[in-house]
């Protein structure tokens, strides 16, 4: 990964570039990486600049900075001393972007990973009652209930399985 | 935080003479070149990176000061839902009314930057430095509730309201304000649902809950006729025209009134003073108190930095 710049070819920076960012944890779901939750949108090398492009999950993510500063951090430690991270508004994120592998890592920490998002065409409809939940990630049961919409952070939501009776969180379908 | 994902990074801290971790020692260091997200921090610009320019034939000063109003209405009411921390009858609904808060200061902090980065003012400036006749929030935003109900009830109607919005802002001609509306809306979608469920549950429950819903929703309606004023400074590419909002925002609300068995309130709409209202910066009683809150440390410490 930590590739002499100057001696590699642009594409294979480009690469070695992308995946000392793409290695950035997420801050409050650690066991994901910014790439598995899909919000790394590009990494590109100009010259000695590398410019890696971010887009946040929610408005008011918190976490963003922080990942901003990691990312910086890791790729001046990977050898590129200029780093500049951007942010991405459209397209806005969608928990559809999390990738295979991302979902797995959520399911593995008792996490369950979101439903497909919602897709909409004219005005988005008013639901008072509520979908069926996800699978319970530790037994593996149909039998869940909503606790709440909303949890520890703006990306996921509680919920208690009838069947083992643990408490479970899920990422919410966005 | 980021020190757990690298602890290499940081031999040296966080350990006494005894060799052993000592959390209160981090507290102190500076983990990421001063970056914090808190007033003086440098972390100003929520917009960082993103195309900024504004196009041509769209009018700058209209711009601005639309975004400020729908920034305003976002800070306003974000203030007043976090004023409700700690004070949640569950858990659950404490971590839901600060995450609908945080999704409106999210949004709130990037409408304040586009309109900032218009006025040559930052999103700080903007929310800590000025006077409440310079704030262009709908007076629904500042209402303090008084209970559980009133708050539901508000928030089904402020989240209506804005999500009929920011659909028609989807489309605005300026790219930044769609994108900005494009995300709002995945967020109000999910504030919406949560605050109508509550006003069904409350109406349809028991005679108490019923009567105390329906009193809320009537104490609160005299601020619903101002969110329909046009605005002429509205920037949507297909302006959905007050008549057309307001028919969308009362298909809604009549649908959770009708399911929550509660009668749409009548009555008169606050007046506002010679015709203006919050949008001109003529604002209740209740406005200066959330400014004292919500500015009195920025304005005590205006140089502070951490």
């Amino acid at each position: 990964m930590v590739t002499q710049p100057a001696a590699a070819s642009a594409q294979a920076r480009e690469l070695a570039a992308y995946a000392a960012a793409a290695a950035t944890p997420d801050p409050e779901l650690p066991m994901l990486t910014v790439a598995d939750l899909g919000i790394l949108r590009a990494v590109t090398v100009t010259g000695e600049q590398v410019v890696v492009t971010i887009t946040p999950t929610y408005s008011g993510c918190p976490a963003m900075r922080e990942i901003s500063a990691d990312i910086s951090g890791r790729l001046n430690r990977a050898g590129y001393r200029d780093a500049a991270v951007r942010l991405q508004l459209a397209p806005a994120w969608s928990s559809d972007w999390i990738t295979a592998a991302g979902r797995l890592k959520l399911a593995e920490a008792g996490i369950a990973p979101p439903a497909a998002a919602p897709r909409h065409s004219g005005p988005i409809p008013l639901t008072l009652g509520r979908a069926p939940g996800p699978a319970c990630p530790r037994c593996g049961s149909a039998q869940t209930q909503h606790t709440a919409e909303f949890s520890a952070t703006a990306c996921r939501s509680l919920h208690r399985c009838q069947e083992c009776g643990e408490p479970f969180e899920a990422v919410k379908a966005l | 935080m980021s020190t757990e994902h690298d602890s290499t990074e940081h031999d040296n801290a966080g350990h006494d003479s005894a060799g052993q971790d000592n959390p209160y020692d981090l507290l102190g260091d500076d983990h990421d070149d001063g970056h914090r997200w808190a007033f003086g921090t440098g972390f100003t610009d929520p917009l960082e990176g993103v195309d900024t320019t504004v196009r041509a034939d769209v009018d700058r000063d209209a711009l601005a000061r639309y975004c400020l109003a729908l920034g305003d209405d976002a800070l306003i009411y974000s203030h007043r839902l976090q004023q409700w921390v700690t004070r949640m009858p569950e858990l659950e609904e404490e971590t839901a009314i600060a995450n609908i808060a945080l999704d409106l200061l999210g949004q709130a902090r990037m409408l304040l930057a586009r309109a900032g980065g218009i006025l040559g003012r930052t999103e700080d400036q903007l929310a800590f430095f000025r006077e409440d006749k310079d704030f262009r929030n709908v007076r629904l935003a500042e209402y303090e509730d008084r209970d559980f109900a009133e708050l539901v009830g508000r928030l089904l109607i402020f989240s209506t309201w804005r999500l009929a919005l920011f659909e028609a802002l989807s489309s605005s001609p300026d790219p930044v304000l769609a994108a900005i509306a494009v995300k709002g809306v995945k967020e109000l979608t999910y504030h919406r649902d949560y605050a109508a469920r509550w006003v069904v549950r409350l109406g349809d429950g028991t005679p108490l809950s019923h009567e105390r819903m329906q009193n809320a929703l009537t104490a609160i309606w005299p601020l619903f006729g101002e969110l329909f004023v046009p605005e002429k400074d509205a920037q949507t590419a297909v302006p959905p025209g007050t008549a057309a909002l307001a028919g969308a925002v009362d298909a809604v609300i009549d649908t959770v009134l009708a399911t929550a068995c509660l009668d749409r309130p009548g009555g008169v709409a606050l007046a506002g003073v010679s015709g203006r209202a919050g949008r001109d910066g003529v604002h209740t009683e209740a406005m200066g108190y959330i400014l004292a809150e919500l500015q009195s440390l920025a304005r005590a410490h205006p140089d502070a930095t951490w």
